[in-house]
C-alpha cells in the first residue's frame, strides 16, 4: 500500500490561510491504514485548523469529511457537489489523490495535506517500511522476494557490497542490509551460486528515468467506437 | 600486457608492488596535492587519485589524474557509480584516456548520506560490478555498455576493491570472484588491521586459485592518533579495528611513531602472505609519510623495470 505522513500544520495552515471555506478530505483506504488521512485523522487536522485560525483571527469555516478513495474518478463523482462548494480542499490522500480530483474536475483548487513516502507496509504499530520503487522490471524472482532496487540504498543488483556489516547497511545499524538477507535466503534455500552470476545493468527505462508512465491495456480497454 | 602502465608492468614482472593515494583538494588550487605526488613519486609505482571520496565534492579525480600525468606520476583513477550515470561514466573514461591516463579503479562510493551534499540525488545506474564488465567490453569487444561500436579503441587497466573486513565473510571471495571475471586485473583492498581476518580470507582466495588470476594489493593506512583509530572504528563504513590494536595506541607514549610501526609491521606480514602481490598505501591527511613507511619496511629503492 501507499505510506504517507501528515505535514506539519503550520504548512497546511500556510496553505490554506487565503481560504474562506475549508474542506479537509479525508482518503479511506491506503492513507486511513497507515493512519496518516484517514477519516480519523482527517477531522484531526481539521479541528487543529480551526483552533489555529481562531489564534490567528482568519474567518471562515472549516469542514471535513471522506471519500473511500480519492484516487478514483468514480468516488469522487459521488461527492463532486459538495466539494464544489469550497474555497479550497485538503487533501489527505497520498498526491496521486490528489491530482486525480485536480485533473477530473480542473475547477477545485485541491493543496496536500500528506507527504507520501513510499509503496510498502506496516511491520509493527507505528512502523511503516518501503518495500517497492515501481521500477517496471521485477526482479524479486532473482533474489529471494527481498527488493534490492527499494530496499538497498545503492540499488545495487550484484551485492552485498563492501558497507555491509553484521547485516546492517552503511547507512547505518537501524538498516538492515537487503544483500545481506537475500544472500542468507539464498543459503537457506541452497541456492548461493546464484550470486556468482553478473547480473547485467538495469534498463531503468521501465522505470521513472524513462519519462512518466503510462500503462495501457488494450485488452481491457471499452471500445466506445 | 593490457595497458602497458607502469602499474601494470610492475605486476606482471612479480614485483611487490606499492602504490598510494591522494585525495583532491575542496578546490581548484591542487598545489599541495601535486607537492604530496611528488613526494612519493619515487616511493610508489602509482597514485590513486579518489574520486569524491565520502561524498565530498572535491576536485576532480581525472583532472588531478591529468596533471599527474604530466608530471610524470602515474594515477590510478578512481571512478564511482554514485554520481555519474552510464553516459557519463563511458565519457569520462574516454576523456581519461584522451588525457593519458591508463589505469581505473572501479568502486560504487559512499553513500551521499556521508557527505557534504547530503540533499542531493544519488545515481547509482551500475553498481561496480556493472561497472567492471562494461568498461572491460568497452576496451575488448569495442563496445559501448548500450551495444554500440566504439570508434577506435581504448587500453587501460581495470581494478577493483575488495573488503575482506565486510559481511557475509563467506561472499567476500565469492565477490572478488565474480570482480576477476567482470574484469578487473588488480584489487586493492580495504585497510587491513585485523591481520588474522585477511589470512583467512587469503587462504580462501587460495584455496580457490583466485590469487593467480588477480593482483591483490593489501590496503595499508598509518593511524595518526588514537583519536583517528576509534573513528575509523565507529564511523568509518567497512573498516575493522580490533581491541588489541586500540589498547597498543592507548598505551604508546608516541602515538605516531606506534602508527608507523603498525603500518609497517601489516606490510612485513603482507609481504610473508602468499597470493599478495603488493600493498595500496592509504595514508590519509599524512601523505608525506609515505616515503618513510616504503622504506621503513624494506620495499626502497623501488625495482626498476627493464
Amino acid at each position: 500500500m501507499i505510506i504517507a505522513e501528515r505535514k506539519p500544520l503550520e504548512e497546511i495552515a500556510a496553505m490554506v490561510a487565503p481560504f474562506k471555506r475549508v474542506l479537509v478530505l479525508g482518503c479511506n483506504t491506503c492513507v486511513a491504514v497507515c493512519m496518516a488521512g484517514g477519516q480519523k485523522e482527517a477531522e484531526e487536522t481539521a479541528a487543529l485548523l480551526r483552533i489555529h485560525r481562531k489564534k490567528e483571527n482568519i474567518d471562515g469555516v472549516v469542514e471535513v469529511f471522506s471519500i473511500e478513495r480519492q484516487c478514483e474518478f468514480e468516488m469522487v463523482d459521488e461527492v463532486l457537489e459538495k466539494l464544489k462548494g469550497y474555497d479550497v480542499i485538503v487533501s489527505m490522500a497520498c498526491g496521486v489523490g490528489v491530482q486525480t480530483m485536480v485533473e477530473h474536475v480542473p475547477s477545485l483548487r485541491v493543496v496536500p495535506g500528506l507527504n507520501t513516502t513510499s509503496m510498502g507496509y506496516p511491520v509493527e504499530q507505528g512502523v511503516w517500511v518501503e518495500r517497492c520503487l515501481g521500477c517496471g522490471d521485477c526482479v524479486l524472482h532473482l533474489t529471494m522476494g527481498i527488493c534490492p532496487i527499494s530496499r538497498c540504498a545503492k540499488s545495487i543488483l550484484n551485492g552485498p557490497c563492501g558497507g555491509s556489516a553484521e547485516g546492517k547497511c552503511e547507512l547505518g545499524k537501524d538498516v538492515d542490509c537487503a544483500w545481506h538477507l537475500i544472500h542468507e535466503r539464498l543459503k537457506a534455500f541452497d541456492r548461493l551460486s546464484d550470486l556468482d552470476e553478473i547480473q547485467p545493468p538495469k534498463d531503468w527505462s521501465t522505470s521513472h528515468h524513462g519519462g512518466n508512465r503510462t500503462t495501457v491495456r488494450e485488452d481491457v480497454k471499452i471500445d466506445r467506437g | 600486457m593490457i595497458a602497458g602502465s607502469k602499474l601494470e608492468k610492475m605486476l606482471e614482472a612479480g614485483h611487490f608492488v606499492v602504490t598510494g593515494e591522494l585525495g583532491p583538494p575542496k578546490g581548484a588550487d591542487i598545489t599541495e596535492m601535486k607537492h604530496h605526488a611528488e613526494g612519493m613519486k619515487n616511493h610508489v609505482e602509482a597514485c590513486n587519485i579518489t574520486d569524491n571520496q565520502t561524498a565530498i565534492v572535491r576536485t576532480s579525480s581525472i583532472a588531478c589524474g591529468a596533471a599527474l600525468v604530466q608530471m610524470g606520476v602515474e594515477p590510478i583513477i578512481q571512478i564511482v557509480t554514485r554520481d555519474r550515470n552510464r553516459i557519463c561514466i563511458q565519457s569520462d573514461v574516454l576523456g581519461a584516456q584522451a588525457l593519458g591516463i591508463k589505469n581505473i579503479l572501479c568502486i560504487a562510493g559512499d553513500h551521499m548520506k556521508f557527505g557534504n551534499e547530503p540533499g542531493s540525488k544519488g545515481v547509482y545506474d551500475i553498481d561496480s560490478i556493472q561497472l567492471l564488465k562494461g568498461l572491460k567490453d568497452l576496451r575488448d569487444e569495442k563496445k559501448f555498455m548500450g551495444g554500440e561500436e566504439l570508434d577506435g579503441e581504448v587500453s587501460y587497466f581495470l581494478g577493483a576493491v575488495e573488503n575482506p573486513f565486510a559481511d557475509p565473510f563467506e561472499f567476500r571471495v565469492d565477490r572478488l570472484e565474480k570482480k576477476i571475471r567482470a574484469g578487473a586485473s588488480f584489487i586493492q583492498t580495504q585497510c587491513i588491521f585485523d591481520l588474522d581476518r585477511f589470512e583467512k580470507w587469503m587462504e580462501m582466495v587460495r584455496d580457490r586459485g583466485l590469487h593467480k588470476k588477480i593482483k591483490i594489493l593489501g590496503g595499508i593506512t598509518p593511524i595518526k592518533s588514537l583519536g583517528a583509530a576509534r573513528y575509523m572504528k565507529n564511523n568509518v563504513s567497512g573498516i575493522t579495528i580490533p581491541d588489541e590494536l586500540i589498547d597498543r595506541l592507548k598505551n604508546a607514549e608516541d602515538k605516531k611513531e606506534e602508527g608507523l610501526k603498525i603500518a609497517i609491521e601489516t606490510i612485513e606480514r603482507l609481504k610473508e602472505i602468499e597470493g599478495v602481490a603488493g600493498v595500496h598505501v592509504m595514508a590519509i591527511a599524512w601523505e608525506e609519510k609515505v616515503p618513510e613507511i616504503v622504506e621503513r619496511a624494506g620495499l626502497y629503492p623501488r625495482p626498476k623495470l627493464d
